[in-house]
C-alpha cells in the first residue's frame, strides 16, 4: 500500500491546471486497494475551487492556510512539505515542475533522503517498480529511468498529462495543517509589480509566441489581441526578450520556459532548435511566417506563409467574430 | 572569501546525438563537448565577485569523465585560481548521489559561496544547488539573475512568475546562475596558453550508490512533416476550419 502526496499550487484563488495533471497521474498510480492520494495545498487565503481535487483523485486535502504562505519561501515551503508527509506518511511526492515544484522538490529530496526526477514526461508503477521518463539534451532523446527506494519525489512537466475528472462532485474535508513559526536566514521580498493578471505561458491552454518578426515592442500588441481573443497567454523568443521587448518569464524554449499547450502560434519566430525545446511537446502547432524556407514550416502543424502584419489582425478578427 | 563553482561538461547545443548500442547512452564520439552554459555565468560571476578586490580565491570543481578536464581547463583560462576533478566514468543520473559527492569534496575545506548553474542542458534537472545546499545546511537562491555581495550578505534577485523577486542571506549560501546575470568574458590568449600547462588535480568522486538507474534512452517520437496550408490573409478561414474540425483545438 502506498500514499502518494501531490503538492497544490494556487493562483488568484485558483488551483493551477498544473496541479490537477498531478493529481490525475497520481490517481491513476494509485491503482491498488490501499493506495491513498493526499494533497497539500499551502495558500495564503482559502481557494474557491477545492472541489476539483476531489474529482481529480484526492483521498486527503492537507490545507496550510497562512499569509506568510502567500510568497514562496523554500525553506518554510520545506518544513510544510515535510509536517504533510509525515501526517499521511506519503512513500512518493509528485510536485509539478513549475519554478516552485523545481526548487522545492530537490530540497524536500535531501530531507527525506529520497532520489529525485524532476520534470518527468510519464510516470508508471508496475509490481511495486516506479518507472520515469523524462526528456534529456533538451528534448532530443528521452529517458528512461527506475526510480528505486523506500521514498520517492518526482516533478511532472505542464501540459503533458491530462486533467481527467474521474470523481465528479466528490467532496473532501480539508484537514488544517499547521504553519511552523520559525525564523531564517534567508529573506524573500516578493515582486514590486503586481501580476498583470495574464496566464502564465506554463499554465495555458493556448500560447501565442511572437518572435523578432515583430520588429517592436508595441507590435506586440498584435499578439497580446490574438492571445486574448484565444484566452491564451503570450510567449516569446529569446531574440525577442534579448532586445528587450519582452519579459524573460514570458521566453519559451532551452533556457525559458517548457510549455506543452493544446495549441501553439509561431509568429515571425523562425523555429530553432533552442526555441523548439521548449514548446515541442504541443499538440498543435500554427506557424506564420514570411519566409517559405523558415526551419518551422518543416515541423508546424500548420504553416501560413505570408506577412504577419496583414494575416494576424484578419485572424484575430475571424476568431473575435466567430466567438461573438 | 573562498568561492567555489561546480561546473559540467556537457554536449553542444547544436550536437546531433545518437544513442549506443547498449541503449543506455550516447555515442560520444564526433559530439563537441563545452562547459555547460549556465555554468559559465557561475564562473564569470566568482571571477568578478574576486575582481571587486576582498582577497578571493576561486575554485572550480567539476564531477565525470576524464575529458571533463577540458572544461576545468577552459575555467582556469577564464581566471579560475584552482580546479579539481572528482571523476567518475560512467554518467551519474542520481542527483543526490552527484551533489553528495560535491558535498563530500566541498566539506572538506572553509568556503563563502558556491555557485552552480540553473541547471545542466543535458539532464536538465536544476537540483544539484538546492541539494548542496540542504546537505551543507545553508541558505539556498535559485534561478538568480542580478547578484552582490557585500558585508557578508548576498542581496539578489530573480525572475519570478510575478515579477522581480528580491533575495537577501548571509553567507555561506549557494546561488545557481541564470542567464541575464552577466556575460561570460572570452579568455585570453595568455589565458588559454596557461591553461594547456596547467596541472588538473584529479580524484576519484565519492558516490553513494545511485537510487535512480537509466533503463532505457529512445529518440521521442517524429513529429509529423509540416504542411503550408496556404498564403496570406486569404488563408485565415481555412486555418480556422482545420484548427475546428481536423484538429479540433479550437
Ligand atoms: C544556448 C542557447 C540557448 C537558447 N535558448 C533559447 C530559448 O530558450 N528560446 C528561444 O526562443 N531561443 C533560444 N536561443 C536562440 C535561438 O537560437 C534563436 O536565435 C531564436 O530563437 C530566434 O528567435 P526568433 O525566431 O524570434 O528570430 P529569428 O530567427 O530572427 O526569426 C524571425 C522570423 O521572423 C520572420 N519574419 C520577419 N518578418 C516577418 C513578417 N513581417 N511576417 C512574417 N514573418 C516575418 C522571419 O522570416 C524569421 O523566420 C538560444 C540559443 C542558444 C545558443
Ligand atoms: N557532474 C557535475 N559536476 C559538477 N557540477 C555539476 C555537475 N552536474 C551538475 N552540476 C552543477 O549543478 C547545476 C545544476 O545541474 P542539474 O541539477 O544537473 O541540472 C549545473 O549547472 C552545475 O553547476
Amino acid at each position: 500500500m502506498s500514499t502518494i502526496l501531490v503538492i497544490a499550487e494556487e493562483k488568484n484563488h485558483r488551483i493551477r491546471n498544473a496541479t490537477l495533471e498531478v493529481l490525475t497521474a497520481a490517481a491513476g498510480l494509485a491503482a491498488r486497494d490501499g493506495d491513498r492520494v493526499a494533497v497539500l495545498l499551502p495558500s495564503s487565503a482559502a481557494v474557491d475551487d477545492s472541489a476539483s481535487l476531489a474529482a481529480c483523485g484526492a483521498d486527503r486535502l492537507f490545507a496550510a492556510l497562512d499569509p506568510r504562505l502567500g510568497v514562496y519561501h523554500p525553506d518554510l515551503y520545506k518544513q510544510v512539505v515535510l509536517n504533510a508527509v509525515q501526517a499521511c506518511g506519503a512513500d512518493l511526492l509528485l510536485f509539478s515542475a513549475t519554478a516552485m515544484g523545481r526548487d522545492l522538490a530537490p530540497r524536500v529530496a535531501v530531507a527525506l533522503s529520497a532520489p529525485c526526477l524532476a520534470d518527468c514526461t510519464e510516470v508508471t508503477m508496475q509490481n511495486g517498480t516506479l518507472t520515469a521518463t523524462k526528456p534529456l539534451f533538451a528534448g532530443k532523446v528521452l529517458g528512461r529511468f527506475v526510480v528505486n527506494g523506500n521514498r520517492k519525489v518526482l516533478s511532472l512537466r505542464a501540459g503533458v498529462f491530462p486533467i481527467i475528472e474521474r470523481r465528479p462532485g466528490a467532496e473532501i474535508a480539508p484537514e488544517p495543517l499547521p504553519v511552523p513559526d520559525s525564523a531564517f536566514p534567508l529573506q524573500v521580498t516578493p515582486a514590486a509589480a503586481p501580476d498583470a493578471g495574464r496566464m502564465d505561458v506554463a499554465d495555458a491552454d493556448v500560447v501565442v509566441t511572437g518572435g523578432r518578426g515583430l520588429r517592436s515592442a508595441e507590435n506586440f500588441t498584435l499578439v497580446e489581441e490574438l492571445a486574448d481573443a484565444l484566452g491564451g497567454a503570450v510567449g516569446a523568443t529569446r531574440a525577442v526578450v534579448d532586445s528587450g521587448w519582452r519579459p524573460h518569464r514570458e521566453q519559451v524554449g532551452q533556457t525559458g520556459k517548457v510549455v506543452s499547450p493544446n495549441l501553439y502560434f509561431m509568429i515571425g519566430a523562425s523555429g530553432s532548435i533552442q526555441h523548439w525545446a521548449g514548446m515541442s511537446g504541443s499538440r498543435c502547432i500554427v506557424a506564420i511566417n514570411k519566409d517559405p524556407n523558415a526551419p518551422i514550416f518543416q515541423r508546424a502543424d500548420y504553416g501560413l506563409l505570408g506577412d504577419l502584419f496583414e494575416i494576424v489582425p484578419a485572424l484575430t478578427a475571424e476568431i473575435k467574430k466567430r466567438s461573438a | 572569501m573562498r568561492i567555489i563553482v561546480c561546473i559540467k561538461q556537457v554536449a553542444d547545443t547544436e550536437a546531433s546525438i545518437q544513442i549506443s548500442a547498449d541503449g543506455k547512452s550516447i555515442v560520444e564520439t564526433g559530439v563537441k563537448f563545452i562547459m555547460n552554459p549556465y555554468d559559465e555565468f557561475a564562473v564569470e560571476e566568482a571571477l568578478r565577485i574576486k575582481e571587486t578586490g576582498n582577497e578571493s580565491l576561486v575554485k572550480v570543481i567539476g564531477v565525470g569523465p576524464e575529458r571533463t578536464i577540458e572544461a576545468l581547463r577552459s575555467a582556469c583560462a577564464m581566471g579560475a585560481d584552482e580546479v579539481l576533478l572528482l571523476k567518475t566514468e560512467a554518467p551519474v543520473y542520481d542527483a543526490l548521489a552527484l551533489a553528495g559527492a560535491l558535498a563530500d569534496a566541498i566539506k572538506k575545506e572553509p568556503f563563502d559561496l558556491i555557485l552552480l548553474g540553473k541547471e545542466t542542458i543535458d539532464d536538465g534537472n536544476g537540483e544539484i544547488g538546492p541539494m548542496l545546499a540542504e546537505m551543507l545546511q545553508i541558505p539556498c537562491m535559485t534561478v538568480i539573475t542580478r547578484l552582490k555581495v557585500q558585508g557578508g550578505l548576498a542581496v539578489a534577485e530573480r525572475e519570478g512568475e510575478k515579477g522581480i523577486e528580491g533575495l537577501t542571506a548571509p553567507l555561506p549560501l549557494v546561488i545557481t546562475c541564470q542567464k541575464g546575470l552577466n556575460e561570460p568574458r572570452y579568455p585570453s590568449i595568455r589565458g588559454v596558453m596557461a591553461a594547456k600547462k596547467r596541472e588538473i588535480p584529479v580524484q576519484p568522486a565519492v558516490l553513494t550508490p545511485a537510487a535512480i538507474e537509466v533503463h532505457g534512452l529512445a529518440l521521442p517520437a517524429q513529429r509529423q512533416a509540416g504542411r503550408v496550408i496556404g498564403e496570406g490573409a486569404a488563408a485565415v478561414p481555412e486555418l480556422i476550419r482545420l484548427l475546428k474540425e481536423e484538429a479540433k483545438v479550437l
